[in-house]
Formats: C-alpha cells, structure tokens, sequence
C-alpha cells in the first residue's frame, strides 16, 4: 500500500478547530441572547438558528453558495478585505463546518445558562457586577462543565460535516478535501481500501474527542452533587 | 422626620391570570425609616416581588423608588437603574454562595464588584469582615465544605463587603432551627449597627419582626393592609382577617357594653354562650354603645388564674375543653384559637375544677369592628 495522503486529516483538524472556536464565541452570546433577554422576535431568532438542524445539506449548501458567492454583497465584502474568494476554499470549509454544529451548541449551551440558578446571578448584580463581568465570573464557571463537553461535542461534529462542506468548498485534494469529502471520493474511484481507512480515522477521533469529554463532564457533575 | 423616608417606594405590578393561578395584583407604597422593616405575611402575598422591585430584579409597571434621595426607578419618566448600580445587598434565603469560589473569593467578589474602595482598603475590609463573623479560619473553604449557620455568616459578610446602601433579607432563616436563628439574628444586629443602611426583611413570621423589626407592613394579596411600629401594630391589628392570619389573638363575637372616655375605659361583653363573659378594655374611640364586632385579646397575655389569687374584674368564668402538654407547660383550651398555656404547677392547683378563671389583662384587649 502506497503511503496515504494525510492532507484531508490535517484540514478537518483544522477546520473543525477553526469552527469550534467561532461556534464556542458566537455560540455562546446567541444562547445568552435567548436565555436572558426578553425582545420581540425572541422565538423567531431561536427557530432560525434552530433551521440548520432540520433543512437537508443540499438547501444549507446551496443557500450558502448564493449568500457568498463572489456576487453577493457578503462574498464581494470577503474578498475586498481578504483579496480572494470565500466559495471553494478551505476557509468555506469552516463556515461549512460552523452551520454544521453552530445551530446544536446554541440550544445545548441556552440549556446550559437556563440550568444555573438565577440566584447567583442575582447575588452577583445585586453586589454590583455588571452584566458582563456576572457572566464572566458566574455564569461561565457554573455552567462551565456542560459548556466544555459541549465544545468536544462540537468538534466532533464540525470534523463530520459532509453536503454543506462539498456544495461551499468543493472537492479539491490538496485543498478543500476533508475527510468526510475524502472518503465520499475514495467510495467513488472504487478505492475501498482507502475508504475503510479514512473511516476509522474519523470515528477514532471523534471518539477520542468526545469520550474524554464525557467521563470529565460526568466525574465532575457527581462531585458537585456530592 | 424632615424630607422623604430612606426608602419611599411607590409599586404597582399586575400579573394577569393563567391557567395556574388567578390575576395578581401588587400596589402598595412602602416607607421605611432607618431601622429594620419587615414585611410580614402569608406566601403569595407579593413580598418578595416587593423585594425584587427594590433590587431592580423585577420591574413595576407604575410607580417610583426612591432609595436615599436617588430615584433607582420612575415609571413616568422610565428611569430603571440597573441592580448592580443600586447597591442592595440582598441576602438570599439559600444564602447564594457562589459554589465554585471560596469564602474569601466570595467576598473579594463583592468588594471588587461594588468598587467602593482603593485595592488596600478592599483587602483590609474584607479580613476585618472575616474576623469579625469568625470566617477568618473558614476562609480558603467552598460553600459545600460550610455548615449553616457558617454560611449564613458569610452571606451577611458578602452582603456587607460591597459597602450596600440597603440591605434586602428574603425570608433569612426559612427552615433553619431555633438555635441557628437566634445566631443569625445576632449577626444580623451585628451588621446593622456596624452599618448605616436600613434594612428590609420579608418574613411570614410574626415571632421574627420581634426579635429584628422595627416597622412592619402586613402585606396580603399584594396591598399592604396595616403598618407602623411594630408594637402598635400588633397592639390592635386593623381587621379580623389580620388578626387571624397574624394567629396571635383570640377572637369572640362581642358587643360593647359601656364606654366611659372620662376614664379611658370600656366594657366589651361577648356574644359566644360557650365563652360567656365581660372584660374591661381601653375607651374605644369612633365607637357607640351597643356596637356589635369581635373582642380581640392578644392570647399570650391571658391567664388561668389559681385559687390563691383571684381577680374579681377582668375575668371570665370558662370551661375547659381540653388540656394538652405544650413546650411552655399545659396548653387548656376553651374554644377555637382560645387557649391559655400555664405551668405545670398552676395546673395541678386547679387541675378537676369544672370552670377556670381566665384573666384578660385590660392592655390585652381590643375591639375589631364586623
């Protein structure tokens, strides 16, 4: 067997870090948002951010190709400040990748801030922490927990994306092939081999990503109710 | 009292019905003076959400706070200070430690929050307020590693590290036991006289607003039906539904029988022929003869009087319906929230007589309009 082209392993890991980092940030003021604030269209922004979890791949993809493609008012702003195109460069792979798992943490984290006791948070302004500093200090930490194995959650998912991926960013080895997308091509040039190896791969990461996460999530939530 | 009161606060609230519960309505106007201010009365009654209006943590439809001459919130002309520029300290019911910092991170947390103080003085705050709640040992502890009454210490502690203006008390000693209150009681006066603020406590406890109030306001279904110093209010409280949600009184149907102003007495004569009897009180202003109302006798002050001592006036020939052991001796029960607690050796004096003595100290006695 000729040696295996790792390209694919390398771009997932980076782009599933990529997407998690700005799932983590934006994740979290989206849930914060829904969790804390009362405004009109409240429900509204929640079912959007909700609609990635339930529209097929396809639609996602193809919204997304129109929203930033090179014409559109967003793709044309990318590129004035980065000096190329979005569509069909790894960089698409990490929206791509961020659509996949934004949409699971903003309901999951919502939970996670709904779940810490409103009275800590009281107490905290009460002694005179702005809001930002109260969920800095507070809310974050208490939620912290669900919060981080969530993350794992998140990069696990991000390093799975497959239709969004390949309809933003296409199938260019070398450059925007994940793993996802590398297995999809191995199964269609009849390279089983290649398929069956790559598929390991990505289980065993995301395996290695998640059940860490959950035994520490677990251990510390039994100390805690201790 | 020249200018407004410390806390004058104006508050109208409305929550419409749900399929769980009927409409409520709060809207009262609370004064409170420097001292220590309870807000007694049943659950559901809206204390707490006054509380909650107070801190900023609820937000009325009508109305105007004023804490200290500066207006935290006016509806007509939408001012809300946000709760952490108002500075009450709120002392929760749970205490609300924060569970992931130590005793001392805890305080710190308070003192850096509120920034009333140079980063020397914060430091120097903080280990006075530790000594003096006896954390000082306690202070690398989590809130899980504290017993209650240690908690409670360091909630009083916080409270005080961000320097409040007021100081807000949600039902502090809930479930705790009587040892545990008397200790929170004491730190609690500990706190007021260190600290210049006053205070608000929300309890459904008449023994409480003893040990710490000064003023009460007895709330229910969000109006404040009665309020004043504490014992004048509890003196002659304004209706029979407070005197029996209070649950201090004894209540019996009576008339009046004489007046007399010149010297300052009345004769009230019940109307119940199993509690037969008359008893002198204070005149009775704003009432005529013949006024028929409920005589209202503070419970605790009655006594089963023994043979040795007979009072002539003021006392009621009874019957016994019941005698049952009580903490302070033989609980004898003559009616419906009628009965008398004595000493086991009073007791045994009049222990097999068919008809007691009960003596209704004229101070004890007042009279309660239909």
């Amino acid at each position: 067997m000729s040696t295996v082209d790792l390209f694919p392993l390398w771009l997932s890991l980076r782009v599933a870090a990529l997407a998690t980092l700005a799932t983590v940030v934006s994740g979290l003021a989206f849930a914060y948002i829904l969790s804390h604030k009362e405004f009109r269209g409240r429900n509204l922004l929640d079912s959007i951010t909700t609609l990635p979890l339930v529209l097929p791949p396809t639609v996602l993809g193809y919204f997304l190709l129109v929203m930033l493609s090179r014409r559109s008012p967003l793709g044309a702003l990318y590129e004035s400040i980065t000096g190329g195109p979005l569509v069909f460069t790894w960089h698409a792979a990490v929206v791509a990748a961020y659509v996949h798992s934004a949409p699971l943490f903003i309901k999951a984290a919502r939970a996670a801030l709904d779940d810490v006791d409103y009275r800590f948070e009281w107490a905290a302004r009460s002694l005179g922490a702005s809001e930002l500093r109260t969920f800095l200090r507070v809310i974050l930490p208490l939620a912290g927990r669900s919060l981080i194995a969530l993350s794992a959650l998140c990069f696990a998912r991000s390093l799975g994306d497959f239709g969004v991926t390949i309809m933003l960013a296409g199938n260019i080895p070398g450059k925007t092939q994940t793993l996802s997308v590398a297995i999809y091509d191995a199964v269609e040039s009849g390279n089983g081999g290649l398929a069956r190896l790559l598929t390991i791969l990505v289980a065993a990461l995301a395996l290695a990503v998640l059940w860490p996460a959950s035994r520490w999530a677990s251990r510390r939530g039994v100390r805690q109710a201790a | 009292m020249a200018g407004p009161a410390p806390i004058d606060a104006r508050i109208k609230k409305t929550y419409p019905a749900t399929r769980d519960s009927p409409a409520f309505v709060l809207d009262l106007h609370l004064e409170a003076g420097d001292g220590v201010t309870a807000l007694l009365g049943p659950s559901g009654a809206g204390k707490t959400l006054t509380l909650n209006c107070l801190a900023g943590f609820a937000k009325p439809e009508e109305g105007r706070i004023l804490v200290r001459d500066e207006l935290y919130f006016d509806a007509a002309t939408k001012v809300n200070v946000p709760p952490d520029r108002r500075r009450c300290g709120y002392i929760f019911q749970d205490h609300a430690l924060f569970p992931h910092m130590t005793v001392r991170q805890n305080l710190r947390f308070a003192a850096d929050s509120a920034r009333r103080r140079s980063k020397m003085q914060r430091r120097r705050r903080i280990q006075e307020l530790l000594d003096e709640f006896e954390l000082a040992d306690l202070d690398a502890r989590r809130p899980h590693e504290l017993s209650g009454g240690q908690k409670q210490r360091a909630a009083i502690a916080r409270a005080l590290a961000s320097d409040p203006k007021v100081l807000l008390l949600d039902e502090p000693t809930r479930g705790l036991d009587y040892r545990l209150r008397q200790s929170f009681y004491e730190y609690l006066r500990k706190a007021k006289a260190a600290l210049d603020a006053p205070v608000v406590m929300v309890t459904h406890d008449a023994e409480e607003c003893f040990e710490l109030a000064d003023v009460v306001f007895l709330i229910e279904e969000g109006k404040c039906r009665q309020s004043g110093p504490i014992a004048e209010v509890f003196k002659a409280p304004a209706s029979v539904d407070l005197a029996r949600s209070l649950g201090l009184y004894t209540l019996i149907e009576a008339e009046i029988a004489a007046l007399d102003p010149g010297r300052d007495t009345s004769r009230i004569r019940t109307l119940n022929r199993e509690l037969e009897g008359e008893v002198d009180g204070p005149y009775l202003r704003g009432h005529l003869l013949g006024d028929r109302g409920w005589l209202c006798i503070r419970r605790h002050e009655m006594r089963v009087v023994t043979a040795n001592h007979r009072e002539a006036r003021n006392a009621m020939r009874l019957k016994p319906l019941a005698v049952t052991r009580s903490p302070r001796g033989m609980r004898v029960q003559f009616g419906r929230d009628f009965n008398v607690e004595m000493s086991e050796a009073d007791y045994a004096e009049v222990r097999g007589e068919r008809d007691l003595t009960v003596y209704v100290p004229p101070t004890a006695v007042s009279f309660l309009p239909l």
